[in-house]
């Protein structure tokens, strides 16, 4: 019901949203949760293991039954708060967790079953048949036991993420942060002041306070337009979810997910702030008292009570009951009366007279509800004897619980204060973070203004800021007393977290089974790991286990507070992340032609290369690889080899910095010519290999595999910057400089010679030579190498004009009667040469594994040199590379297979190695391999048997030598 | 004889343009990585003030204008974007011209829109106008300057230039919804 004057919605811009398909009417500033309770809905949701009927139990971020679905078909999102989704036209809601309507889920039986379902049941009881966990229980449990439903595909709204940084963050904007957030803009810092609601003013806008002699909301509207004066940035709808290393925050802000969709909107940000200081001026949250069946529709908290009713204007109940244990509630007694309610309260103390004219029972205590849907009735026990009572809602208020939580993400604990009955963050929790007002236990509004400005204070000395201090506004000193009541000694099932569907005698039941900490209790019965955390029921929870371990509260202590806060959905907090976000793309520059020739793209580290490029009529990759092969060995093929790492290297001790990284000597090397190098880990393994050229004295470009480019620059700097910082040494990588392209087959230099200005031929260029050319006017490096066996050259332009050199090279290529070719053949012609990629230098392997223990120079030392040469690295019984091919029926290979003698058995004890890549040549019209194998030069023309466990092939194998063409090398040279 | 036609690193992606932003690509006529071999740091600093009338920049610093700036890009390393430099005696020089994508995020909300990508500081008081930063855009490395109040220039990998838009597009894109 909406009571005329009393609230901040909008009432002039009523809104339209529909629940469970039921149109309902709200205003504009309206949440779910308060436009439902304006209807007189009171059942909204169905609890999470017995499918209790539920309603709406607070204001704020930390409700634990009303979830509900908020969107449809594949924008539906589960889960969300109804008391912090804010209503907009067209908004579409439903309840979850029920099957068939909501009012008569087919699951509540489970309330009936509730005496099997106690804490630990599924843990012994679903222990046997073991196989039937995971096809029967596991499924069923989970059915039953929902936190609404989950979408089959991406939700089609975005998110986003973003950075902040500020001298002072204030966390919450209530009185306390409110006054933190102008002491230190005024004093000159910079602040950012957060807070999870739409407006700022936390409580202040709840509690009909005066402040300064004006209603605390018109106070709180002067101090929103000082801050934005002073610079503040304000961020509203945002809540501070974590707290991280060196003052870092998440913060999720809910951007769009309170309007209807806008395009380009995300719903929500994920904010990283940095803050050089902060306060923390989170509030508190009231505790709820356990007693039998207080968990029915209609049971809130009492300061919710007063929220929906100041700042919503609507009155969640005609007839209100206040069960509480301090003064705070009579406030709200007093407003209730005020907004011309019935209103009684039961106060559990002695000797309680009422502040107005309402009815107060004193020494009070209620012992059960009844009421199908909606609470109708309830009982309280005093000294003399017990009595009913009709009501239709019931507010609880147990004291106020310190909202300490970000003080406690770098592991701190919080102290148990029994001044206050509560936990208060510890002193020093974290450097830095100066919590104040009620969640470090002061509770007046006095006492929350003036620990604002305190706790800015201290960050503004951190910061060595000179701090000038606001007046002080005039509040009320009034915390009121408070007793301590957690649960209602009573026979019956009292709830203490209400998301999770624990109750206190799940926690007794813990205790009984020794299960005595806190941590052990929280795994055993669940209490406190529903969306909620625990935010209502983890104080209460330690408090009756406590009771029945016969220990204090403050030696029980709490569970670990850890980060969200709140519920963060995964799609915030990976914004971006998906498709092409996932991961830049690197992409070559003859990216553009390849794709246009229809070649799919294969991933080598973050760059996409051809895999092959088919030809008309071609409807498999291997009749493409094996043209394309064939293609090279008799004509000439070209392909992209620009994602190469290319480092050039320059100074007088670039030399030296060569011998030292490479185990051959670089040093010796004459200008115009090119040298192939090996390169170590410290470890003594290969790291990479590749070709280095020299340019002129003391100027050097190496290459690198495409996979080791970073590692291999990052090895570079090390050696530079911490080995060798005296040597006279720069380099930098030039990968992204030059377009490069691998020219290759007998008509390699035919087609070179199309578009070099001056012709080459093998007197003035010979293999293994390198030097500046002009391709079709453009200065360009040419380096005679060759990856394939043949008669080859790479050819660089500056990248601008790798897209035009490219086309030019493939259109000429194929008038010769060649063409481009991909990686598949790329590693069919490397193969048939024995040349290895980093499928056999793949971290283990050494150089005497590989078969190039020749290249460990003696003359010098090198990085790796000493532990290559170890005995252990160097034993004819490791495992080094061969190739091999099929001799016996079975015409395939496969990587990734072992080896094993011909009549061994093939199981893991008679395993004498493993095959690392594969391929069909049709030069030599068979497959082919490479691999290592225990002695394996020892037992080239053995047969021997491949087995591929996981592909189920088995094959008859030669061990051959690792060259399998031209083994003289003629065809490169010649 | 035929000639090679060139494409910028930014061809076909670039410009964005939403309100008052513009994210256009730069075209520099050189980009030289200048890095000066020991001890001849203030002589290759007064060789390249002869030149283009701009010292060498301190770390994370930029000098010049938009004709030839000279931007700090790591320990002892610079590069200077504008005319092709004439050789330095005792400083190792490498054309990387055609190795980064280079655009410019110009408008009110520049700063804004860096925010949803880059990790680092931005407020006016720790990068200001001439500061230079090796840092991340969103999953790549970048080279950003501040070159006035809102605008600022971004360096990323050629073969990285679209995802680099995409990025820039997408953040573009979601903080001009936000309006105001």
């Amino acid at each position: 019901m909406r009571i005329e004057g009393k609230g901040r919605v909008n009432r002039d811009t009523p809104l339209r949203f529909h629940f469970n398909d039921t149109p309902i009417q709200g205003f504009q500033g309206d949440t779910v949760a308060s436009a439902l309770l304006a209807n007189g809905v009171k059942l909204v949701g169905r609890s999470f293991k017995y499918h209790r009927p539920r309603g709406v139990m607070t204001a704020g971020s930390e409700e634990p039954n009303a979830l509900i679905q908020v969107g449809v078909g594949d924008g539906m999102l589960p889960n969300v708060r109804a008391t912090m989704q804010e209503i907009y036209k067209g908004l579409e809601t439903s309840s979850q967790n029920h099957i068939g309507p909501l009012a008569y889920d087919v699951l509540s039986v489970n309330d009936l079953a509730a005496p099997f379902l106690s804490a630990g049941f599924y843990y012994k009881t679903f222990m046997w048949p073991r196989a039937f966990w995971e096809r029967l229980y596991e499924p069923a449990i989970r059915r039953a036991a929902g936190l609404g439903e989950m979408t089959k595909t991406a939700h089609p709204a975005e998110n986003e993420r973003a950075f902040a940084f500020c001298d002072v963050l204030v966390i919450g904007g209530g009185p306390a942060g409110l006054m933190a957030a102008l002491t230190a803009a005024q004093s000159g810092a910079d602040v950012i002041l957060l807070d999870e609601a739409a407006e700022l003013g936390g409580r202040l806008l709840s509690d009909g306070e005066d402040i300064d002699g004006v209603p605390a909301p018109y106070w709180v509207e002067d101090m929103t337009k000082a801050l934005a004066e002073a610079g503040v940035r304000i961020m509203a709808r945002t809540t501070a979810t974590g707290l991280y290393d060196g003052l870092t925050f998440g913060a999720v802000e809910r951007v769009g997910a309170h309007l209807p969709a806008a395009p380009d909107l995300p719903q929500e940000c994920f904010w990283r702030i940095q803050a050089d200081q902060a306060v923390l001026a989170a509030g508190a949250l009231e505790r709820p008292i356990a007693f039998p069946d207080n968990d029915r529709p209609g049971v809130m908290l009492a300061s919710a009570i007063r929220t929906y009713l100041n700042r919503f204007g609507v009155a969640a109940g005609q007839n209100v009951t206040l069960f509480t244990t301090n003064d705070d509630a009579h406030k709200t007694a007093l407003e209730l009366l005020d907004a011309q309610l019935d209103v009684t309260v039961l106060d559990s103390r002695a000797g309680v007279a009422p502040l107005g004219d309402y009815r107060v029972i004193d020494n009070a205590h209620v012992i059960g509800t009844k009421g199908r849907k909606a609470l109708r009735e309830l009982t309280y026990r005093t000294a003399s004897g017990s009595f009913k009572l009709e009501t239709d809602c019931l507010g609880l208020s147990g004291g106020w619980n310190p909202n300490v939580h970000l003080t406690c993400h770098l592991g701190a604990r919080p102290i148990w204060n029994a001044t206050v009955s509560a936990f208060v963050p510890a002193d020093g929790a974290v450097k830095g973070l100066h919590p104040a007002g009620a969640c470090a236990g002061n509770f007046s509004t006095e006492a929350c203004l003036r620990g604002g400005v305190e706790a800015a204070a201290q960050a503004l000395k951190a910061l060595g800021k000179r701090v000038r201090r606001p007046d002080l506004p005039r509040a009320s000193h009034d915390a009121g007393a408070t007793s301590v009541l957690w649960s209602v000694e009573v026979k019956g099932r009292a709830w203490l977290d209400f998301a999770n569907d624990v109750t206190s005698k799940d926690v007794r039941q813990s205790a009984k089974e020794g299960f005595r900490s806190v941590e052990h209790m929280k795994r055993y019965t669940t209490q406190g790991m529903a969306p909620d955390q625990g935010k209502n029921s983890n104080i209460g929870a330690l408090a009756l286990l406590a009771d029945a371990t016969g220990r204090g509260i403050a030696e029980t202590g709490t569970t670990t507070y850890r980060p969200p806060f709140t519920p963060v959905s995964i799609a915030t907090m990976g914004a971006g992340a998906q498709g092409k976000g996932f991961a830049p793309e690197r992409l070559t520059t003859s990216h553009r032609a390849a794709t246009a020739r229809g070649a799919p793209m294969i991933e080598a580290g973050l760059w996409y290369r051809p895999s092959y490029f088919p030809a008309p009529g071609e409807t498999h990759w291997r009749q493409s690889c094996d043209r394309e092969v064939t293609m090279v060995r008799n004509a000439v093929g070209v392909v992209d080899v620009s994602t190469l790492g290319k480092i050039e290297i320059i100074g007088p001790d670039a030399g030296a910095f060569l011998d030292f990284l490479y185990t051959n000597t670089f040093s010796t090397l004459k200008p115009g010519r090119v040298r192939y190098g090996l390169m170590l880990r410290e470890d003594g393994h290969v790291m990479d290999d590749g070709t280095t050229a020299c340019l002129a004295a003391g100027h050097y470009v190496t290459t690198t595999t495409t996979a080791a480019a970073g590692q291999v620059m990052a090895h570079m700097e090390f050696v530079a910057q911490c080995l060798r910082p005296d040597w006279d040494v720069r380099f930098t990588s030039v990968t992204e400089q030059w377009a490069q392209f691998s020219i290759a087959g007998p008509r390699a230099r035919d087609l070179l010679n199309f578009v070099l200005d001056t012709p080459i031929d093998d007197a003035t260029f010979p293999f293994m030579q390198c030097g500046t050319v002009s391709v079709h006017g453009i200065e360009g490096r040419l380096f005679r190498i060759s990856f394939s066996g043949e008669h080859a050259y790479e050819i660089a332009v500056p990248s601008c004009y790798g897209d035009a050199l490219y086309r030019d090279l493939v259109a000429r290529a194929e008038a010769l009667g060649g063409g481009a070719y991909g990686m598949e053949a790329l590693n069919v012609l490397r193969l048939e040469k024995g040349f290895l990629t980093h499928a056999e230098i793949y971290g283990r392997a050494t150089a005497f594994d590989i078969g190039m223990q020749r290249m460990l120079s003696t003359q010098k030392d090198f990085i790796g040199k000493a532990a290559a040469t170890r005995p252990g690295l160097m034993d004819p019984n490791r495992e080094r590379l061969i190739a091999l091919k099929p001799v016996g029926a079975v015409k395939e290979l496969s990587a990734g297979a072992h080896l094993f003698e011909a009549e061994a058995e093939a199981t893991r004890v008679n395993d004498l190695g493993y095959v690392t890549s594969v391929g069909y040549s049709p030069t030599l019209g068979h497959f082919i391999g490479l691999g290592f194998l225990q002695n394996g030069p020892d037992r080239v023309g053995h047969h021997m048997k491949m087995v591929d466990h996981l592909r189920g092939i088995t094959a008859e194998v030669k061990i051959c030598d690792p060259v399998f063409f031209d083994p003289d090398g003629g065809r490169a040279r010649g | 004889m035929a000639s090679l036609t060139a494409l910028s690193p930014f061809d076909g992606l670039l410009p964005l343009v939403e309100g008052s932003i513009a994210i256009t690509e730069i075209t520099c006529e050189a980009i030289t990585w200048l890095a000066p071999l020991q001890g001849q740091d203030v002589s290759v600093s007064d060789a390249l003030s002869a030149q283009i009338s701009t010292a060498l920049p301190t770390p994370n610093r930029a000098t010049g204008t938009a004709a030839h700036r000279a931007v700090w890009a790591g320990p002892s390393q610079f590069l200077v974007l504008g005319p092709a430099l004439t050789p330095i005696p005792g400083a190792a020089m490498v054309d990387q011209t055609s190795a980064w994508a280079v655009c410019t995020v110009d408008g009110v909300q520049a700063a804004e829109i860096l925010a949803r990508l880059v990790p680092i500081d931005l407020r006016d008081s720790r990068f200001a106008i001439g500061h230079a930063a090796r840092t991340l855009l969103g999953h790549m490395t970048c080279l950003l300057i501040r070159t006035d109040t809102a605008r600022y220039d971004v360096l990323v990998f050629r073969s990285m230039a679209g995802t680099a838009a995409h990025e820039l597009e997408r953040a573009l894109r979601m903080v001009t919804a936000r309006g105001g």
